[in-house]
This record gives C-alpha cells, sequence and structure tokens, in this order.
C-alpha cells in the first residue's frame, strides 16, 4: 500500500492511536502523554474520577495547577484549591504546583519541560491547545473526559481536518503573534475554525520567537478550533532542548499532506490592531480604534503574560507615566518569568510608571479576582476573550490587544498605538 | 420523547454567558443553576421550567471548557439544547454529563415560546401548534453508547470492569 500523506496533527494522532495514519472524521482512541486541570477544573475531575475507584494510570503525567482563583479569593475558592491539594497528595502526584512555585498552566508546562513536541495532551482548560506551539497535539476536554482518561490513559477524539495558514512578507513595529492571531480570527469568525486544527506556518511564523508563537496557538480555540499547531524548528529544538523531562519526537507536514483549506496571509502593512468588546473576531487596527478611553489596563495571562511580553511593555513604559485616570495590572505568568522580569529591570519600570503588579495568577482575565470590573468601565487586556461579563460585570467592556499597545493605553488613559508614546 | 417551551438565544452563545466565571468558585449544581444563562437573559433562571428546551444559533457553548456550563443548563432543569452548531468542548461535556444536545441546522426556524416535542431517538423536532417538524443530525453511535450507558463515567466503569 502506498503512502497516505498526512498534516502533523494526523500523523501525532496516529502514533498515539498505534496506526499507521488516521483519516480526519474518524474516531481513535489515542494514548495521551500529559493530563491538565486547575482550581477550577480539576475539583470536578475528582468528584467523576473517584467514583472510578481506580490508581491514576500514570501519577507523572497527571498535572495539577491552581491558578485561577489563586492565591484564594475567597472561602469557597481556597476550599476547591483543597481539594486539589488533598487529591494530589493522596494519589502522590509529582506535578501539583503551589502557589509561590507556580504560574499560569499554559505558561508553565512548556516551561517546565512537562510537554514536549510529539505529545498528546489533553487539558480541563480550553487553552490547553497553547503547547500546539511546540508540535504537540493540545486540545481542551471537560473535566469528566479528564476524570476518564485518568483512569484509562487514553481518550477518544474525533481526528479533526486541518486548516493551513500560511504567513509571508514582513512584520511591521509592534506587531506580533497577538496581532497575527487576532488578524486571523476577524478573517475567518469565532466559528472559522470549528472543530478543525489549525496549523500555522510560513515564513513569518519561522520568524517568530517561541513566546509569539505560543499567544498564536492559545487562541486557536478562539476561533473554535480543536487544537493549534506550529511544527518544531531550531528555534523550538533551542527552547525544548534542556528543558523536556521526557523523551520527545518530532512530527512535520507531508508536502501533500490534505488541508480541507489553504490561507495565505501576506502581512506586510498589518499594524497592531484591537478587537473590541464583546467577541475576539470583532478586529480593527488600533488607529481606527478613536477616542476610547479606558479606566484598567491589564497586562498577563496565559496569552501574553510571557517574557518577550513583559520585554514589551517595558520598552514602551520605560519612564513614562500611567495615566492619572487609569490603574495598570501587570501580571507575570511564572515565577521564572516574574523572578527573570526582577532581574532585567522589568519590575522596576513597571512599579516607577504607577502600575501594580502580581504574583501569578489567573485573576483578572476571567473576572476572578485582582482588577474585576465595574458596570461600565473599560479594559484594555493581552487576554484571550473579551465575552460579555468576561473581566467583570455584564456591562463592563474589554478590548483585546498586545502587550506594547496595553502598554501605551495605559499611559495615554485611552486606547493608543505605541507609537504614539515611544 | 421530551416536550417543553423553546427558550431562544443567538449565535456564539459562549460559557461566560452560560455561567459567569464569578460563580465558578463551587461545583454544586443547584447553585449553578440558579446563575444559568444569567448575563444573556437575568430572567432564566426565575422562568425556566423543568422540561424546557433551549434553542440557539450557530456555536453554543463557545470559549471555556467548563463543565459547569451544562450541568448549569442541566441543573436549571433543561430538558434539551437544539442549535445549528456547538463548540466542540461543550458538545463532548454535554454528552458526558447526560445532558441531551441535538445539532439542527434549521434550529433558528423554531419560535421562542412554543411547544416542541423532541424524539431523541430519530432526531424528530415536531412544533406542537404548527406541526412543522425538523430534523436535527444523528447522533454519533459512539455518543449513543456513552448515553445510554448513563454518561462517561459509568461507560468507563462498565468497561474498565469488563477488562477491556
Ligand atoms: S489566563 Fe485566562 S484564559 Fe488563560 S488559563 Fe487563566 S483564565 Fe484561562
Amino acid at each position: 500500500m502506498g503512502r497516505v500523506p498526512q498534516t502533523i496533527t494526523e500523523k501525532i494522532l496516529a502514533a498515539h492511536a498505534g496506526r499507521e495514519f488516521v483519516e480526519p472524521g474518524e474516531l481513535i482512541n489515542a494514548r495521551v502523554d500529559v493530563l491538565l486541570a486547575n482550581d477550577i477544573t480539576a475539583p470536578l475531575s475528582i468528584r467523576e474520577f473517584e467514583q472510578l475507584g481506580v490508581p491514576v494510570f500514570d501519577p507523572a503525567a497527571v498535572v495539577l495547577v491552581p491558578d485561577h482563583f489563586t492565591p484564594n479569593k475567597d472561602i469557597k475558592s481556597a476550599e476547591q484549591a483543597k481539594t486539589v491539594r488533598e487529591f494530589a497528595r493522596r494519589h502522590d502526584l509529582p506535578n501539583y504546583f503551589e502557589v509561590g512555585r507556580m504560574g499560569i498552566e499554559h505558561c508553565l508546562l512548556p516551561e517546565q519541560g512537562l510537554v514536549g513536541p510529539g505529545d498528546v495532551i489533553i487539558g480541563a482548560d480550553s487553552h490547553t491547545c497553547t503547547y500546539g506551539a511546540i508540535g504537540a497535539f493540545a486540545t481542551g476536554v471537560g473535566s469528566t473526559d479528564l476524570a476518564a482518561a485518568m483512569a484509562l490513559g487514553e481518550t477518544w477524539f474525533k481526528v479533526p481536518e486541518t486548516l493551513k495558514f500560511v504567513y509571508t512578507g514582513k512584520l511591521g513595529p509592534w506587531v506580533g503573534g497577538k496581532d497575527l492571531i487576532l488578524r486571523t480570527i476577524g478573517e475567518i469568525g469565532v466559528e472559522g475554525a470549528l472543530y478543525c486544527a489549525m496549523e500555522f506556518s510560513g515564513p513569518v511564523i519561522e520568524s517568530l520567537p517561541m513566546d509569539g508563537r505560543f499567544t498564536m496557538c492559545n487562541m486557536a480555540v478562539e476561533a473554535g478550533a480543536k487544537n493549534g499547531i506550529i511544527a518544531p524548528d531550531e528555534k523550538t529544538e533551542a527552547y525544548v532542548r534542556g528543558r523536556a523531562r521526557r523523551p520527545y519526537r518530532v512530527f512535520a507536514s507531508d508536502p501533500d499532506a490534505r488541508y480541507k483549506k489553504v490561507y495565505e496571509f501576506d502581512v506586510t502593512g498589518w499594524e497592531p490592531c484591537v478587537a473590541f468588546p464583546h467577541s475576539p473576531d470583532n478586529v480593527r487596527p488600533v488607529r481606527a480604534a478613536g477616542k476610547i478611553a479606558v479606566d484598567q489596563v491589564v497586562i498577563g495571562s496565559c496569552t501574553n503574560g510571557r517574557l518577550e511580553d513583559l520585554r514589551l511593555a517595558a520598552r514602551v513604559l520605560r519612564g513614562k507615566k500611567v495615566h492619572p485616570d487609569v490603574r495598570l495590572i501587570i501580571i507575570p505568568g511564572t515565577q521564572e518569568i516574574y523572578r527573570q522580569a526582577l532581574k532585567e529591570g522589568l519590575v522596576e519600570i513597571f512599579i516607577e510608571a504607577g502600575g501594580a503588579v502580581s504574583t501569578p495568577t489567573c485573576g483578572p482575565c476571567l473576572g476572578g479576582h485582582m482588577g474585576v470590573l465595574a458596570a461600565g468601565e473599560r479594559a484594555v487586556a493581552t487576554t484571550n476573550r473579551n465575552f460579555v461579563g468576561r473581566m467583570g460585570h455584564p456591562k463592563s467592556e474589554v478590548y483585546l490587544a498586545n502587550p506594547a499597545v496595553a502598554a501605551a493605553s495605559a499611559v495615554m488613559g485611552r486606547i493608543a498605538d505605541p507609537e504614539e508614546v515611544v | 420523547m421530551l416536550e417543553g417551551t423553546v427558550f431562544r438565544f443567538g449565535d456564539n452563545i459562549d460559557t461566560d454567558l452560560i455561567i459567569p466565571a464569578r460563580y465558578l468558585n463551587t461545583s454544586d449544581p443547584a447553585e449553578l443553576a440558579r446563575h444559568c444563562m444569567e448575563d444573556a437573559d437575568p430572567t432564566f433562571a426565575a422562568r425556566v421550567q423543568p422540561g424546557d428546551i433551549i434553542v440557539a444559533g450557530a456555536n453554543f457553548g463557545c470559549g471555556s471548557s467548563r463543565e459547569h456550563a451544562p450541568v448549569a443548563i442541566k441543573a436549571a432543569g433543561v430538558a434539551c439544547v437544539i442549535a445549528r452548531s456547538f463548540a466542540r468542548i461543550f458538545y463532548r461535556n454535554a454528552f458526558n454529563i447526560g445532558l441531551p444536545i441535538l445539532e439542527c441546522p434549521e434550529a433558528e426556524a423554531i419560535a421562542p415560546g412554543s411547544r416542541v416535542r423532541v424524539d431523541l431517538g430519530t432526531g424528530r423536532i415536531t412544533v406542537v401548534d404548527t406541526g412543522a417538524e425538523y430534523r436535527a443530525r444523528p447522533v454519533p453511535p459512539f455518543m449513543r453508547e456513552i448515553i445510554a450507558a448513563g454518561g462517561l463515567i459509568p461507560y468507563v466503569k462498565a468497561r474498565l470492569a469488563g477488562g477491556r
């Protein structure tokens, strides 16, 4: 039988299903390498899992990160975090990350080398798709799916069709991964990739630093995708080397692989952009935003809480002051990122500018704590969702942007282009 | 056969609208039900009756992976959700926790407030007053197995017991 051309997503799934190849639309059972849950989703998983009365199939494969409402914002959150902690102890799970040693899950797992190229990763969190940036198949599932997989070490998938995105041309100043993905979602819409894999490729992706690639794959779910993925290259290898805790395997799409659709974007002339409320596909160039006053700016989250993001924000904020009407909240994604930001003097710049710098947490990203909005308030955030009520009151508004735009907006007191500040 | 009154919603009803994150510091179904659909329709939780049916447009349940969303809908008494399409994690979650959902390309033709009858087996949807009939996509056999077992956990339990 001849060779069947495969995409990277199909190859990884086939390898984990013990198959030569898989076809889009097929239902398969696949082995999972890593399973993730957080302080919101793990308690539900634990409740379901304990009904099965079996041990965890591989304690090292389960990663638990209390990051959403931690450090515990109230008594109920404290109870949830306690459930997770006690479960980790009872089952001797080595990969439980406590406050002070943790980070936002999707910043933390790649940084700690817990996920590697070629892995299949499921997480009870929709932004699990972030790990596609290192060439893994990673996707969000519900708590019950996770509970079943904790027992079985495998789960079922419908093999997704793949949409290929090829980016060519030259990236403009202040334009990065966030703008690429926002523009892309703006083009195809929030259901544009429903059930599909989004494969990002082309010279622009090759030139993009790892942090920008994480940002892109992170937001694949905002287009409805099952996963986002970028084939590993030297940058990926350099990132993974010295971190990976397990052997990994590099896959790439065959040149003649079949795609549902191929999109080609010439990014030359693309400007930094903003997603207006209340949908991530409501995208406009920042310079066409008009005069929109803001009350709060949040720089952080699993989308843009990495070191490159903080460096970018610092470039804009250096020697500047936050506008008197604005609260600037900056949240490094992990303890390691926080420490590095301290070392590089970034935290100094933020505090000097009048910003509040917090310990790693999801916090305001989901309207949890550390920056919840009141009715009528507006925020610019480097996060990934601007749904109604996402950051607080249902009558508040969230505008999504890259860290440089967010920083510039904090200084100007309105949505602003970094060029206006630097 | 299910029969209930229709509550209509639009496209892209996200999980933050179904159950806002500010209520996720609990996983108690009754408490989640009290805030079900709160940011889309603050009166929903008070008005919904056991057996009622949610009908929506495309991409229902998009956004987060929170299983709290189908749990809240089920605990609010909703018997079934019919939508033009569902976000994929919500789709899995609904089956896993035993909330019936149907994908129907003509979902938006069903008027708010109408009484509808739903045959989950055949996917036939009938509007009681007008007799209008719509067809939902058949539920994949594997999903039907999960429902027949009573959800994913009982399904896995049976599988573990059977040594498969
Ligand atoms: S930072 Fe926001 S989007 Fe990311 S995992 Fe936390 S709550 Fe979810």
